[in-house]
């Protein structure tokens, strides 16, 4: 099997972390890694500020790239659901039919790490072992864009030695929101606030998720609180072995 | 609470207008309690429905075929109507829709009117118009006569007094009504009320109300509500003034089946209202013999103009996006500047005013999606909300002082970066070196300038790490396996 790493903006720069654990945990597996240096941005950030035109750049730059690749695995949820639920409208307005009908093409291939794992190569088994205690937090764009369902729960119900605890209010969001944290920081604080209690009640060491960007939030403000937890992506999670324990790509 | 202002035209922006209310630990404290116990109720209910999405898709269908046929089925509206004794009057903004319904009131000389609660009055506001002409309005609804004998503005759709809790009904009652016997319990209360309103009941000779559905088909105004004195206004006074928007007009009187399964459900978690009233024109011996109904428009024709933000219409406030919200959860309705708060608000109120005022309103969502997930009427208010965003961006980006604002900046230079993957490799570096002096030795960031600031207020930030992933990957040997 083969597959194009489409690692995100924001994961290359601030959390590398991430991607390594995406090609451990991937390779592991048997796939085959391609990355395409020209890779940048999925336009989320631009589009969802009310930048559509330059959102239009990012769109355009990410089927001409992908158009040909197997099959593309993004290790984050919201620039997934931005392809999914945002590139046809902008496909359309652009006007040019032959990327349009490129993107079309292209998007059945188009894959959340979750779904890549549990629907393309069908296993919910990695091998996995994390003797932590773990909650999981269901970023808004994988729960309501995505729909990833229960497919994050059968990894990590099968990643030995881990101890799941279950999170109140699951499907309340972080208050994250990309630039709604900033320009409405005060509710958004409100928001975080409020997670952050729901969280600290689980009592788990690590709270994960398959989007950095959520991640970022509540890792912020449990670092500037001092709270005994940390956030972790998925993928680390499932990465970590016996022998090749999380810190080695922490 | 005085200082709220829910007229777009001179609100405070909502991050603005937030602030204040996040400090008001008790309204908070009302809005999470009041939105948790009604989103309980509904998830109940809407759980045994077996066929809720096939309802959701047939009511969605029901409102597009309307929207699309709109005049069509107005003009079936007043045609049946008035063939039926009513009187159709259209005003196009508040100020007509204002004054035809104070002339219909001068004209019966009563210089007292009762109310349900429609917040179309509240969206045109027709309580100071009638106190000018010299008419005293009595709100009946009991939220809404919590918040008139309270002097404060409604924060709810469906239960405009939702941040407000019991102690302080008890408090406002024992002021406004001299009840100092009155305890805390809403049995109490509530007898409290009726006693008050019975006299209005039975003395005032008009009563003005909304509407949650037309039926074009037969004339037929509908009006579910859980209290019964709705049922009282629409009954006992001679003379009856609906005002409803345009867009509540439904074609046929079978819709109905659809529309007041998926109501019922979403607002209040009951199966079925309490009180649902039907009424066509004017029946010669029973109920008002002088009826009017008021169709506004204001700004709502222009929003049928928009194929994506055409679904705004659909709308048959429910109030499950508010409740779901997590945005109004914290802030409640005030901060929206408008009777439309939350996510629907966010979407109707910049429309409305066709963007020249409530600009901010499209940003106060974290795009989370719950109120798409719940709408009866499946309207996609995330798609609507990045919609006006661009449309709020592309007027904004023409000004000129936009050069110097750090968000539009940002903005710009994010693209140019972003647009080559050489220009991002050295945006990198030069971001890790440039944050350098902000992070500190445990490799991070507590405080930031400017747009950072809004971040660091309440988060810290890792700073950017030595070797970016693509650093990673390009010194990985290169033997593939």
């Amino acid at each position: 099997m083969q597959a194009s790493l489409f690692i995100t903006c924001y994961n290359d720069t601030l959390f590398p972390e991430t991607g390594r654990a995406v090609v451990h945990l991937l390779e592991r597996l048997g796939v085959e890694l391609d990355f395409h240096p020209r890779q940048t941005c999925c336009g989320q950030m631009h589009a969802n500020t009310g930048f559509r035109a330059e959102a239009f750049s990012q769109a355009k730059r990410f089927v001409r790239l992908y158009e040909k690749a197997e099959a593309v695995v993004i290790p984050s949820t919201s620039c997934v659901a931005m392809i999914r639920d945002q590139f046809p409208g902008l496909m359309q307005e652009l006007g040019n039919e032959s990327l349009r009908k490129g993107f079309h093409a292209l998007l059945p291939r188009v894959f959340e790490l979750s779904e890549f794992l549990i629907d393309k190569l069908g296993v919910d088994d990695v091998g996995a072992y994390f003797p932590h205690r773990v909650t999981y937090h269901a970023s808004c764009h994988g729960l309501r864009g995505l729909h990833v369902g229960d497919r994050p729960f059968r990894l990590l119900r099968k990643v030995r030695g881990i101890e799941l605890a279950p999170l109140e209010n699951l499907d309340r969001c972080c208050g994250f929101g990309g630039t709604f944290s900033i320009k409405n920081a005060e509710v958004s604080s409100a928001m975080l606030s409020e997670k952050l209690r729901d969280l600290l009640a689980t009592r788990a060491e690590y709270c994960t998720a398959l989007d950095n960007s959520c991640l970022m939030h509540l890792g912020g403000a449990m670092h500037r609180e001092f709270a005994p937890m940390r956030t972790l992506h998925l993928a680390q999670i499932l990465a970590s072995t016996e022998t090749t324990p999380m810190e080695e790509f922490a | 609470m005085s200082q709220v202002v829910l007229n777009p035209r001179n609100a405070p922006p909502f991050p603005q207008a937030a602030l204040p209310i996040l400090r008001d630990t008790q309204l908070r404290k009302n809005v999470a309690h009041a939105t948790d116990v009604i989103q309980a109720k509904r998830a109940l209910l809407v759980a045994e429905k077996q066929d809720w999405q096939e309802l959701r898709a047939a009511a969605a269908a029901i409102k597009d075929e309307t929207l699309q046929h709109l005049d069509k089925y107005l003009i079936e509206f007043q045609e049946r109507c008035t063939a039926t004794g009513g009187t159709v009057h259209w005003a196009s903004s508040p100020g007509d829709a204002r004054r035809i319904i104070v002339k219909i009131v001068q004209e019966t000389k009563a210089k007292e009117v009762i109310k349900i609660k429609t917040m179309t009055s509240a969206e045109i506001d027709l309580n100071p118009a009638l106190i000018a002409a010299g008419i005293r309005p009595f709100e009946t609804d009991l939220a809404e006569l919590i918040l008139q004998l309270g002097d404060d503005e409604p924060s709810h759709i469906v239960a405009p007094a939702l941040h407000v809790n019991r102690s302080q009904v008890r408090e406002i009652f024992a002021r406004r009504m001299g009840r100092h016997d009155l305890t805390d319990d809403p049995q109490a209360l509530t007898a409290a009320a009726r006693t008050y309103l019975r006299t209005k009941f039975l003395g005032v000779d008009t009563a003005i109300c909304g509407a949650n559905f037309l039926v074009a088909e037969t004339g037929a105004v509908t009006i579910v509500e859980s209290e019964g004195n709705g049922r009282m206004c629409l009954t006992l006074p001679r003379t009856l003034i609906a005002l409803a928007g345009i867009e509540k007009v439904i074609p046929k009187f079978r819709d109905l089946e659809v529309m007041l399964q998926l109501l019922a459900r979403s607002a209040t978690g009951e199966r079925m209202n309490p009180y649902s009233s039907l009424w066509t024109g004017v029946t010669p011996g029973d109920g008002p013999q002088n009826f009017h109904v008021v169709l506004l428009d204001n700004g709502r024709s222009s929003i049928l103009a928009h194929h994506t933000e055409r679904q705004t219409l659909r709308c048959i406030r429910c109030a499950a996006c508010q409740n779901t919200c997590p945005v109004y959860r914290q802030t409640g309705g005030h901060a929206y500047g408008s009777v439309y708060g939350g996510p629907i608000g966010a979407i109707l109120t910049p429309q409305l005013m066709q963007l020249e005022h409530a600009q901010s309103l499209p940003y106060a969502s974290s795009l989370c999606g719950a109120c798409y997930e719940v709408c009866p009427v499946k309207i996609n208010i995330p798609e609507i909300l990045i919609d006006l965003r661009a449309q709020v961006t592309d007027r904004e980006r023409k000004q000129m002082f936009r050069i110097f604002d750090p968000m539009y900046l940002a903005m710009r230079v994010a693209n140019v970066v972003l647009a080559s993957p050489w220009r991002f490799r050295w945006a990198q570096r030069l971001g890790r070196v440039g944050l350098l002096p902000f992070t500190r030795k445990d490799g991070w960031i507590h405080s930031l300038p400017s747009l950072g600031s809004r971040w660091t207020m309440t988060r810290d930030l890792r700073g950017i790490p030595n070797q970016s992933f693509r650093q990673w990957w390009r010194s990985r040997p290169t033997v593939k396996r």
